[in-house]
């Protein structure tokens, strides 16, 4: 895909493309965070048919809406990519053995080979947790690697 | 009472303007043209001539001025000016003879002599990029091909003017050759510092006026504003063009609070020189030169709808965003009246102020309605060609 940008002296910035089905689309960047979203005529495509002014809020939405699908395809692709890989949601009981104990204290990775991602605690993600992370009944790890590995993690952080 | 005779004209004057603009907002129109209408009635020889308070307004109407060109400057940075010279030059180069060419004719045919030659050359050269962005906007034109191609040419009459003003300055000071070319070189060198203190310590004068409080930037901006617009003047430079450069010198967020900080004020004292303006000129003068005015409104049509279409042209464009970019650029307002008012203001032909404001008149109005135009024009056109292959 071409996009080509073009400055606008005293106005900002022009990106236009053109889809693979042929119709050309733009975004005219006003210093001020004014966007128009530009959609060009199918029989000229110097004219735009269509300009729709947004204001920086109603653009942001609209890229959300645009991208957040995107990344939920990528999402898609990386497990396709990486078939065997399961994650998943453990909670930490009151009364686990690790309830109180450090990350690095249950050696889940050598023990297991599937590897605790993040923990979730009080509605927060702490990702890429450090070793030395102490673990808190009510938290929920969250753990990538194969079944039977995952299997064994949930094990160890119920029973030790 | 002397001081509340002149509070009862300003506060009507300026509720007037208020008016005119509800106009021009309702309409779509671009407020200068009543501003200059406005000027005329209540001038010497108009239906409601003022008596107190003219110091007030031809102060205010520097102001003016400085402020128009100030925050024209704002919307440019230094970068984007060195980027369209290299770019547009030679684009840039045909507007300026193109649309020169019949102001320099008419003063020249008419014994006005060369220096009205080269004011009259500016007063039907420069579109007004005010009305002109306005109508982009107006239309949805932001987005089309020739749209670049028209902002560059007005980024480059921008530029042309911040080296044509001096040069008037000189020639309306009535400068011999000697003392003439000592003036340009002065203002040359001023220029060239003031650009070189934008382009590379740009961040300094950011550093100086930065302030988390508004009135704080508001006072300082100002103030820096007018007192280099004053020392150019002093200078030869001509006050506007060191405003404008001061306007470039500022950029990025701090350009962004200046530029709407002093919007507000840029309206009020803009539209009292477009007041003022109106107001030395006598509506008496106007009927005699209208029929120059209307030849040369033809004229200028004609040479910005060339230019435009050369310019659009040089990008790929087709004819459709050729003619866009003509009828574009054809509204011409408040720097042909800016030339204009240093003209008059110097005592050149007393005829060059009423046949400025008339061009004005026509074009300010005429270029907004023919852009809207433009397009169902360039439609016949292509079905004419369809039909007759």
């Amino acid at each position: 895909m071409d996009l080509e940008r073009t400055p606008l002296p005293g106005i900002g910035l022009q990106h236009v493309f053109t889809t693979a089905r042929g119709r050309r689309v733009g975004v005219v960047s006003h210093r001020d965070g004014r966007r128009d979203l530009v959609i060009y005529r199918r029989d000229d495509p110097d004219s735009a048919s269509e300009a729709v002014v947004l204001n920086p809020e109603e653009a942001n939405a609209l890229a959300e809406l645009l991208g957040a699908a995107r990344i939920v395809e990528r999402l898609a692709e990386l497990h396709r990519q990486v078939e065997g890989l399961v994650s998943e949601q453990i909670p930490i009981m009151a009364g686990s053995a690790y309830d109180g104990r450090s990350l690095g204290d249950t050696r889940t990775r050598t023990r297991t080979g599937a590897s605790i991602v993040a923990v979730v605690r009080d509605r927060e993600v702490i990702a890429s947790p450090r070793p030395d992370f102490v673990f808190r009944a009510g938290d929920v790890v969250v753990a990538v690697g194969t079944a039977e590995g995952t299997s064994a993690v949930a094990a160890i952080l119920a029973d030790g | 009472m002397h001081g509340s005779v002149m509070l009862i004209e300003l506060g009507a004057i300026i509720l007037c303007l208020g008016l005119l603009g509800a106009v021009s907002v309702r309409f779509s129109i671009s407020p200068i043209p009543l501003y200059l209408l406005a000027g005329l009635a209540f001038g010497q020889g108009g239906i409601l001539p003022l008596a107190t308070s003219d110091q007030f307004i031809s102060a205010g109407a520097e102001i003016g001025v400085i402020l128009l060109l100030f925050t024209l400057g704002l919307e440019y940075t230094a970068g984007e000016l060195v980027g369209t010279l290299r770019s547009s030059a030679v684009g840039g180069l045909i507007d300026l003879v193109l649309n020169a060419a019949p102001g320099v004719i008419a003063a020249l045919v008419l014994g006005w002599g060369p220096v009205a030659a080269v004011a009259m050359g500016g007063v039907t050269y420069v579109t007004s990029s005010g009305i002109t962005a306005k109508v982009l906007g107006d239309l949805g034109w932001l987005g089309n091909r020739e749209t670049p191609a028209v902002l560059s040419l007005l980024v480059f009459e921008d530029l042309t003017m911040a080296v044509y003003l001096p040069i008037l300055t000189a020639l309306l000071a009535g400068a011999g050759l000697v003392s003439g070319s000592i003036t340009l070189a002065v203002s040359a060198l001023t220029i060239g510092v003031i650009l070189l203190v934008a382009l590379r310590f740009g961040w300094a004068v950011e550093r100086f006026v930065a302030s988390p409080s508004d009135e704080v930037v508001l006072l300082k901006v100002l103030g820096l504003t007018v007192l280099v617009a004053g020392v150019a003047q002093k200078l030869q430079v001509s006050a506007a063009v060191g405003a404008f450069l001061v306007g470039i010198a500022l950029s990025g967020p701090l350009a962004h609070t200046a530029r709407e900080l002093l919007s507000p004020l840029r309206d009020l004292f803009a539209a009292v020189f477009f007041v003022f303006f109106g107001l030395h000129t006598n509506p008496g003068d106007l009927p005699p030169v209208a029929g120059i005015a209307a030849l040369l409104a033809v004229a200028g049509i004609g040479t910005k709808l060339l230019t435009g279409w050369i310019a659009a042209a040089r990008l790929g464009t087709a004819t459709t965003g050729r003619l866009r970019a003509g009828a574009a650029l054809i509204p011409r307002g408040e720097f042909n009246i800016v030339i204009a008012g240093l003209a008059v203001a110097a005592g050149v032909n007393p005829r060059l102020g009423p046949l400025a404001a008339a061009y004005v008149l026509i074009l300010a109005v005429a270029g907004p309605l023919l852009a809207r135009a433009a397009e169902p024009l360039a439609r016949r056109l292509r079905r004419r060609d369809v039909k007759v292959p």
